[in-house]
C-alpha cells in the first residue's frame, strides 16, 4: 500500500507498461522488441512504441495513424 | 547565424539595438513597426536571442531592458490576435472540463478544415514548391521541440515526466543521429538545401514567422504553459498521417534519402507522441490544475490556426505563380 501525503492524497502514480488507447493504439513502455504477425522480430529503440490495433497500418506492428481515417463501426 | 535583413524601420532599430554595443544611446526609442511583416521578424529576431542566438548580436542583447520591452509589445499584440480568432471560432468549449481535454483536443483537431500542404507535396507539388515549403519549415524543424523544453519545469508531477517521455524521442532517445532536428539538417543537405541554423530566415514569409513566434512565445512564458502544451498536441496529432503523405509526394518527386527519413521517422514517432501529448501530458495537466484546461485548447487551436494560415498563403503564392 503506497503512503499518503499530509493532504491525503495517495502520490504512487499509475504508470502502466501497456495503455491501450480508445479506438488507438496499444501503447507499449520498455520492450526491446517486438515479434509482428509474421514472425519478424523487431528490434525497439524508444522508451514507447505504439503498436497497430486496427490493423490497417502501413508499418506494422507499429501504428501509423491510419485507424484515424477508418470509419467506427 | 547572423541578424535577419530588417523588414522595415522596428526590425532596422532592433538589428540595430542588439548589435550595439556602446553606441545604444544614440539610437533613440523604439518605432513603431511599419507593418505586420516587420513586427514578425522583429519578434522572431528577439525571440531567437534565447535560443542559440546570433554571432553579430552583443551577447547580454537577451536581457536588455529596451528590446524586452518591444518583446513584450509585440507579444502582447500576437496573443491578442490569436485570443480573437479563438473567440471569434465557434470549434472550442472555452469552458471545457479538466477530465474533457483530451476527448476536446481530438476534436478541435477534427473540426480543422484548413487546407492540407501535405495532400498537395502527395500528388501535384513541383520540385521547386517542395523546396520552398521545405524552406520555409526550416525556421522550425531546425529547432524542433525546442520551444517545449522550457516548459518542463513549469509543470507538475505527471505532465513533467510525460513531457520529458516524448521529448526523449524528440532529442533522439540519447542518440545525436536521430535528433529531430539533426534529421532534418540531413534531408536538408540531401535535397540540396543549405542547413545551417536559421539559413532560410530571409526567405521566411511573414507567416511561417508568426507560427514560430507563437510556439516561441508559449514556451517562454510560464502563464502560457497550457497553451505551449495545448500547441505541442495539436501538432503531434495532426503529423503523422501528414508526414506519410510527405514521404509518398518525396518519393514521387524522386526525393528519396535522409529528407524522406526525416518524414518516415515521424509517421511512426508522432503516432505515439499524440497519445503522449494529449492524455499523458495535456490530461493530466488539466486534473492537476484545471484553469488550464481551457488554455490547452486555445493552444491547440492557435496551432491549427497558424498552420492554415501559412497553408493558404503558400498555396495562394503558389496558384499565382
Amino acid at each position: 500500500m503506497s503512503e499518503l501525503w499530509d493532504d491525503g492524497t495517495d502520490q504512487e502514480f499509475d504508470h502502466p507498461d501497456v495503455v491501450l488507447q480508445p479506438h488507438g493504439p496499444m501503447l507499449l513502455r520498455g520492450a526491446t522488441s517486438v515479434q509482428d504477425a509474421t514472425g519478424t522480430v523487431h528490434a525497439v529503440t524508444r522508451p514507447v512504441v505504439a503498436l497497430c490495433r486496427c490493423e490497417k497500418s502501413s508499418r506494422l506492428p507499429w501504428c501509423d495513424g491510419t485507424h484515424k481515417v477508418i470509419p467506427r463501426g | 547565424m547572423r541578424m535577419p535583413k530588417p523588414r522595415g524601420p522596428l526590425s532596422e532599430w532592433t538589428v540595430a539595438r542588439l548589435a550595439a554595443t556602446a553606441s545604444d544611446h544614440e539610437l533613440g526609442p523604439a518605432p513603431s513597426a511599419g507593418s505586420w511583416e516587420d513586427e514578425t521578424i522583429t519578434l522572431w529576431t528577439l525571440h531567437e536571442l534565447s535560443y542559440r542566438g546570433f554571432e553579430d548580436a552583443a551577447d547580454r542583447a537577451e536581457w536588455d531592458p529596451e528590446a524586452l520591452a518591444v518583446r513584450q509589445t509585440l507579444e502582447i499584440a500576437l496573443e491578442e490576435r490569436l485570443r480573437d480568432r479563438w473567440a471569434g471560432a465557434d470549434v472550442s468549449p472555452a469552458d471545457v472540463r479538466p477530465a474533457d481535454v483530451p476527448k476536446a483536443l481530438e476534436r478541435v483537431v477534427a473540426e480543422d478544415d484548413g487546407p492540407s500542404l501535405a495532400d498537395h507535396v502527395r500528388r501535384h507539388a513541383t520540385l521547386d514548391e517542395v523546396l520552398e515549403l521545405l524552406r520555409q519549415r526550416s525556421i522550425y524543424h531546425l529547432k524542433e521541440s525546442d520551444s517545449s523544453a522550457w516548459v518542463v519545469p513549469r509543470l507538475p508531477v505527471r505532465a513533467k515526466a510525460a513531457l520529458m517521455e516524448l521529448q526523449y524521442d524528440e532529442y533522439g532517445d540519447g542518440d545525436p543521429n536521430r535528433l529531430h532536428s539533426h534529421l532534418f539538417a540531413r534531408g536538408l543537405v540531401a535535397v540540396g538545401l543549405r542547413s545551417e541554423y536559421g539559413a532560410y530566415v530571409d526567405d521566411a514569409l511573414p507567416e511561417t514567422l508568426e507560427m514560430n513566434n507563437a510556439s516561441s512565445m508559449f514556451g517562454l512564458q510560464r502563464r502560457l504553459r497550457g497553451a505551449a502544451m495545448g500547441h505541442l498536441a495539436a501538432f503531434e496529432m495532426t503529423s503523422s498521417l501528414p508526414s506519410r503523405k510527405m514521404v509518398q509526394g518525396l518519393s514521387r518527386l524522386g526525393l528519396d534519402g535522409a529528407m524522406t527519413a526525416y518524414y518516415d521517422e515521424h509517421v511512426e514517432a508522432d503516432a505515439i507522441h499524440e497519445h503522449l501529448a494529449a492524455r499523458d501530458i495535456c490530461g493530466t495537466l488539466a486534473e492537476d490544475e484545471p484553469d488550464q484546461a481551457s488554455e490547452i485548447i486555445f493552444g491547440a487551436f492557435a496551432c491549427l490556426d497558424l498552420e492554415a494560415r501559412f497553408a493558404t498563403a503558400v498555396l495562394a503564392a503558389w496558384d499565382r505563380a
